[in-house]
C-alpha cells in the first residue's frame, strides 16, 4: 500500500520539498482544463477524517483527491459515531476496515497524526494536529513564494502575529528555513512561546525592522485570546501589530494562511494589494495536495524512494508489498501497534526503545 | 490513636537464613559479606560470612557473596486507585507491584474516588488493607474535602483512624488561607502535611514543561515558577506556623533552592524526588508518548541536575515513585488528553541504579539511604538491618540484566515510563514487616 506518511514537515529534506513543489507545478495546468481530472488515483480511497471544522484545507484535499481521480469520503466529528464517545483509536481502526489508501486527518491534538499512522495501514496525511504542525500549509506556502520570487533562498521571512497559537507558524518555520530563508517571528510576548528560538529563528516584539523582511507572513488572530488576556484588547493589538499600508512596503510579499481578520492582523488595503498572495496560497492549496497525494500513492510504484519517514518503508514490508492479503480485524490492531513498536519513529521517545509496549 | 499505622495482609513470619550476603545498610555502617539469619520474621542473628548454619524449618538462600541485602525501600507516594478506579490499580496488586521492587511500605493518595476524606472511609479501606495488601500500606486523608481546596476534612478524626498525614495531592492547595487553617490544626491532630506544588494560575491547562520542546511541538507548557513559588510560600507559612510540611515530588532548579533555604532558616520542611525526575528531561517528551507526561511535567536537563544535586546534598530527602497507574484506554489518545502519571514502583531501584550509581553520579549507599528515609517523615522506625529488628529486607542482584516490562508487570497497568528499557539490577526477594512479600522466579537459580 503507502510507503510513508506525511506526518510532519521535519521529515522531508530540502530535495523532497522541491519534488513535491515540482510536482505540484507539474499539475497546474490541469486546473486550466475544461475536464479538471487526471486518472492518476483512479480507484484509490482518501478518507477525510475532520474533528475540527474546516473549509480551505478540507475542500482542497477534496479537490485534490478528485483531480486524480481517487474516491472521497467525508467525515466530520460532528454527526458521527465521535459524538457517541468513540475513541480516536476504535474510529480509526473501523474506518481502516474500509480500507482507505489515504487518511487525512485534522484534529485539535498535537501528536495525533503520528499517533493514529500507529494504528492504521493507511498512509496519513497531517492536516494540521493541534497547535503542532501543518506541513501541507508549509509546502504551498513554499511553492507559492517559489511561483512568486522564483526561489526563497536567502530570502528573509518575518512571520507575525499569534505564533503561540499556531501550527502554520511551527511547519513553517521549519520548511522555510529548509529552503534556504532565514525566518523572523514578531509579535506580543504573550503569544510567542518560550524557548522558541531554539528553532533557529530570531525573535522580535515590534515591527520596527520590519523594513528588512522580503516576505511578511501575517498569522490570524484569533478573537479568543482575548478572553485568556494574552493581548490587552484587539484595538492595541492592531497598532503595534497589523501589517498595513504604512508598513509594508512595496517589494515586499504578503502572505497569510486564512481566514482573514481585516482590520485586526491585516488591514483591508493590504488584503487587496497587489503584492498580497493570499489567494495564490489557496490555488496553491490544490496542486500541492495533489502532489502529495500522489507521492504517497503513485510515486510509491516509480523506484523513486517516497519522502516520509523512509525507516517505515523499510521496517514495514507489509505495508509496502501491494496486493498483501488483508489481515483479519484483531490481527490488524495487533499488527499495528506491532508496526509501531518496531519503527523508532516519534512515537518512541529517546528512552523508549523498539519493543516497548504501546500504551 | 490507632496502634497500628500500616497494614498488611497476614502472613507466615519468615524462616530464613541467607548465607553469604553482602550486606549494605548505610545506618548501621555495613558493607561486608555476612550471614543474616531471620526467625520467626525478625532479625535474629548477623554473622560472618559462611559461618551461620540453617536450622530447621529455615528456608537457604545462598548470596554468593553476589547478591546485595539492603534494608527495604519505603515510598511516601504512591496512588493505589481504591476506591473507585479499581481498573487502575487496587491494594493487591498495588502492592504486589511495591514488593517487586523491593518496598516494604508505601503510602496511598487520598485522590480516590470518592475522595479519602471521611472516618468510614478510611475505616473500610484499612481493613480492606489489613485483609489484601501484600507489603504495609498507611493512608494520607484528604487536607480538603473532596480535594476542593475549601473545608478542611475533619483531620484530628482521621489522624485517631490511622490517616498517617493528609495531602490535597493532585489538586495543590490554592488558597494560603486554607493551608494556614491546616498548619493551625496540625498543632491538634499532628500528621504530615504533603503538598502537591502547583499554581493553577501558572500552570493552567499545560501538559509538559514550559520550554524549547513544548514550543517545538505546539504544547501549553507548565511553567517551573507555577512549581517554585508554591514551595516558597507554604515553606513560609510553615516557618510562621512552625508546621511539619513534606513537599512532594519537586521537579525543578528553583524549588530546590526553594528548599534548601526553607531548612537553612530551620524550618520543618522535607521534600522527595521521583525517579523519572531523577532520569528523564523534557526531551523524552518529543515523542509525544503518553507514558511520559505526568504532573509535575519533566523538566530541562539543569533541572534534573540541580535534583541531583539536591538529593546528594540532602535537601531532598527521600526517593518517592508518586506509582500512578493508567488503564491503557486511558492513556491510548493524544498526549494532550491523556491522564498524567507513571508507573514506578517495579522500576524504582533499577533504572536509578542502571543510571545513577553505575555512572558514578550517585553512590549506592546514598541510594539506599534515601529509598529508605522516608518512614521517618512519617514517623515510623526506619527499617535497619540489625538483630532484634522485624526483618525488612531486599535481596538484590545488582549484576543481573533485564527489560522493563518483559514479562508484564505486577500492578495492574502498564504505564511506565521505563518500559523497554534495558535495567541493571533486579530484586530478587522482598521481606517486608517480618514476611516474604515478593520473590523473583529466577531466585531458585540464584540460591543453588
Amino acid at each position: 500500500m503507502s510507503m510513508g506518511h506525511l506526518l510532519s514537515i521535519e521529515d522531508l529534506d530540502r530535495e523532497a520539498i522541491e519534488r513535491i513543489v515540482t510536482r505540484a507545478a507539474s499539475f497546474a495546468g490541469v486546473s486550466e482544463r475544461e475536464i479538471k481530472k487526471v486518472p492518476a488515483l483512479r480507484g484509490r480511497i482518501v478518507l477525510n477524517l475532520f474533528y475540527e471544522a474546516s473549509t480551505r484545507t478540507r475542500s482542497s484535499f477534496e479537490l485534490a483527491a478528485k483531480r486524480l481521480s481517487a474516491d472521497v469520503v467525508n467525515l466530520a466529528a460532528g454527526g458521527s459515531s465521535v459524538e457517541k464517545g468513540e475513541s480516536l483509536k476504535d474510529t480509526v481502526l473501523t474506518l481502516s476496515a474500509h480500507k482507505p489508501d489515504v487518511i487525512v486527518l485534522r484534529t485539535p491534538w498535537s501528536g495525533s497524526a503520528a499517533l493514529v499512522a500507529s494504528w492504521s495501514p493507511a498512509a496519513i496525511v497531517n492536516a494540521g494536529d493541534g497547535k503542532h504542525e501543518h506541513p501541507t500549509q508549509a509546502l504551498l506556502d513554499v511553492y507559492t513564494l517559489r511561483e512568486r520570487l522564483g526561489g526563497i533562498d536567502g530570502a528573509s521571512i518575518w512571520i507575525v502575529g499569534d505564533v503561540a497559537h499556531s501550527r502554520v507558524a511551527r511547519s513553517n518555520i521549519i520548511a522555510f528555513q529548509r529552503m534556504g530563508a532565514t525566518v523572523t517571528l514578531a509579535g506580543p510576548p504573550t503569544l510567542i512561546p518560550r524557548g522558541i528560538e531554539a528553532l533557529g529563528c530570531d525573535v522580535r516584539f515590534t515591527l520596527q525592522e520590519l523594513d528588512s523582511a522580503d516576505v511578511v507572513y501575517a498569522l490570524r488572530m484569533q478573537h479568543e485570546r482575548m478572553s485568556e488576556t494574552l493581548v490587552p484588547s484587539l484595538r492595541e493589538y492592531a497598532s503595534w501589530y497589523q501589517i498595513n499600508g504604512r508598513r509594508l512596503r512595496p517589494r515586499q510579499v504578503l502572505m497569510h494562511p486564512g481566514p482573514v481578520n481585516r482590520g485586526v492582523e491585516l488591514s483591508g488595503e493590504v488584503v487587496d494589494s497587489p503584492q498580497a498572495v493570499i489567494t495564490a496560497q489557496v490555488e496553491a492549496g490544490v496542486v500541492v495536495r495533489m502532489a502529495v497525494l500522489y507521492e504517497l500513492l503513485a510515486s510509491a510504484r516509480e523506484a523513486e524512494p517516497a519522502f516520509g519517514r523512509p525507516e517505515a518503508a523499510v521496517t514495514e514490508p507489509a505495508r509496502v508489498q501491494a496486493g498483501t492479503p488483508a489481515p483479519t480485524e484483531g490481527a490488524r490492531s495487533a499488527g499495528a501497534d506491532h508496526a509501531r513498536a518496531r519503527q523508532t519513529g516519534p512515537l518512541l521517545g529517546r528512552h523508549l526503545p523498539p519493543g516497548a509496549l504501546p500504551v | 490513636m490507632e496502634e497500628r499505622l500500616l497494614l498488611h495482609q497476614p502472613r507466615e513470619p519468615a524462616e530464613l537464613l541467607l548465607r553469604d550476603v553482602h550486606v549494605l545498610d548505610p545506618r548501621e555502617r555495613i558493607d561486608a559479606r555476612h550471614d543474616v539469619r531471620v526467625r520467626g520474621g525478625q532479625i535474629a542473628e548477623l554473622g560472618p560470612a559462611e559461618t551461620l548454619h540453617p536450622d530447621e524449618g529455615e528456608e537457604l538462600i545462598d548470596g554468593q557473596g553476589r547478591c546485595r541485602l539492603l534494608p527495604a525501600f519505603f515510598d511516601p507516594h504512591v496512588h493505589l486507585r481504591t476506591p473507585g478506579q479499581e481498573h487502575k490499580e487496587d491494594l493487591r496488586t498495588g502492592t504486589r507491584a511495591a514488593a517487586a521492587g523491593g518496598f516494604a511500605a508505601v503510602v496511598a493518595m487520598p485522590n480516590t474516588e470518592p475522595v479519602l476524606d471521611s472516618a468510614p472511609l478510611l475505616r473500610s479501606l484499612r481493613d480492606t488493607a489489613a485483609r489484601e495488601a501484600c507489603v504495609p500500606v498507611g493512608f494520607l486523608g484528604a487536607i480538603t474535602r473532596g480535594l476542593e481546596g475549601e473545608q478542611l476534612t475533619e483531620m484530628a478524626e482521621l489522624r485517631e483512624l490511622g490517616a498517617l498525614g493528609f495531602s490535597d495531592d493532585g489538586h495543590a492547595v490554592q488558597s494560603a488561607g486554607t493551608l494556614l487553617k491546616a498548619m493551625r490544626y496540625q498543632r491538634l491532630c499532628g500528621g504530615l502535611l504533603a503538598l502537591h506544588e502547583e499554581d493553577r494560575t501558572l500552570s493552567r491547562e499545560g501538559s509538559m514543561h514550559e520550554g524549547a520542546v513544548s514550543a517545538a511541538l505546539g504544547l501549553r507548557g507548565v511553567p517551573t515558577v507555577a512549581e517554585s513559588t508554591m514551595v516558597a510560600r507554604d515553606a513560609a507559612l510553615a516557618g510562621y506556623e512552625n508546621a511539619r510540611v513534606h513537599f512532594q515530588h519537586l521537579s525543578c532548579s528553583e524549588s530546590v533552592a526553594a528548599i534548601a533555604e526553607a531548612k537553612a532558616r530551620g524550618w520543618k520542611v522535607s521534600a522527595e524526588v521521583t525517579p523519572h525526575h531523577l532520569l528523564l528531561t523534557e526531551e523524552d517528551v518529543r515523542g509525544l508518548d503518553t507514558r511520559v507526561k505526568m504532573y509535575p511535567p519533566l523538566a530541562t536537563d539543569t533541572d534534573r541536575r540541580a535534583l541531583l544535586d539536591g538529593l546528594r546534598a540532602g535537601s531532598l530527602d527521600c526517593i518517592a515513585s508518586d506509582h500512578a497507574p493508567h488503564a491503557r484506554e486511558e492513556k491510548e489518545v493524544p498526549f494532550e488528553q491523556a491522564p498524567p502519571g507513571t508507573t514506578g514502583l517495579e522500576t524504582a531501584f533499577a533504572a536509578l541504579h542502571t543510571d545513577l550509581v553505575r555512572t558514578g553520579a550517585l553512590e549506592l549507599g546514598l541510594l539506599v539511604e534515601r529509598m529508605t528515609a522516608g518512614a521517618e517523615l512519617f514517623g515510623l522506625p526506619t527499617p535497619l538491618i540489625a538483630p532484634g529488628h522485624a526483618a525488612n529486607l531486599t535481596l538484590v542482584d545488582l549484576d543481573a540484566e533485564w527489560i522493563a516490562g518483559e514479562h508484564g508487570w505486577e500492578s495492574r497497568s502498564a504505564n511506565c515510563c521505563f518500559a523497554g528499557r534495558v535495567l541493571k539490577g533486579r530484586v530478587l526477594m522482598t521481606v517486608a514487616a517480618g514476611t516474604v512479600a515478593h520473590r523473583e522466579r529466577a531466585l531458585a537459580a540464584v540460591a543453588a
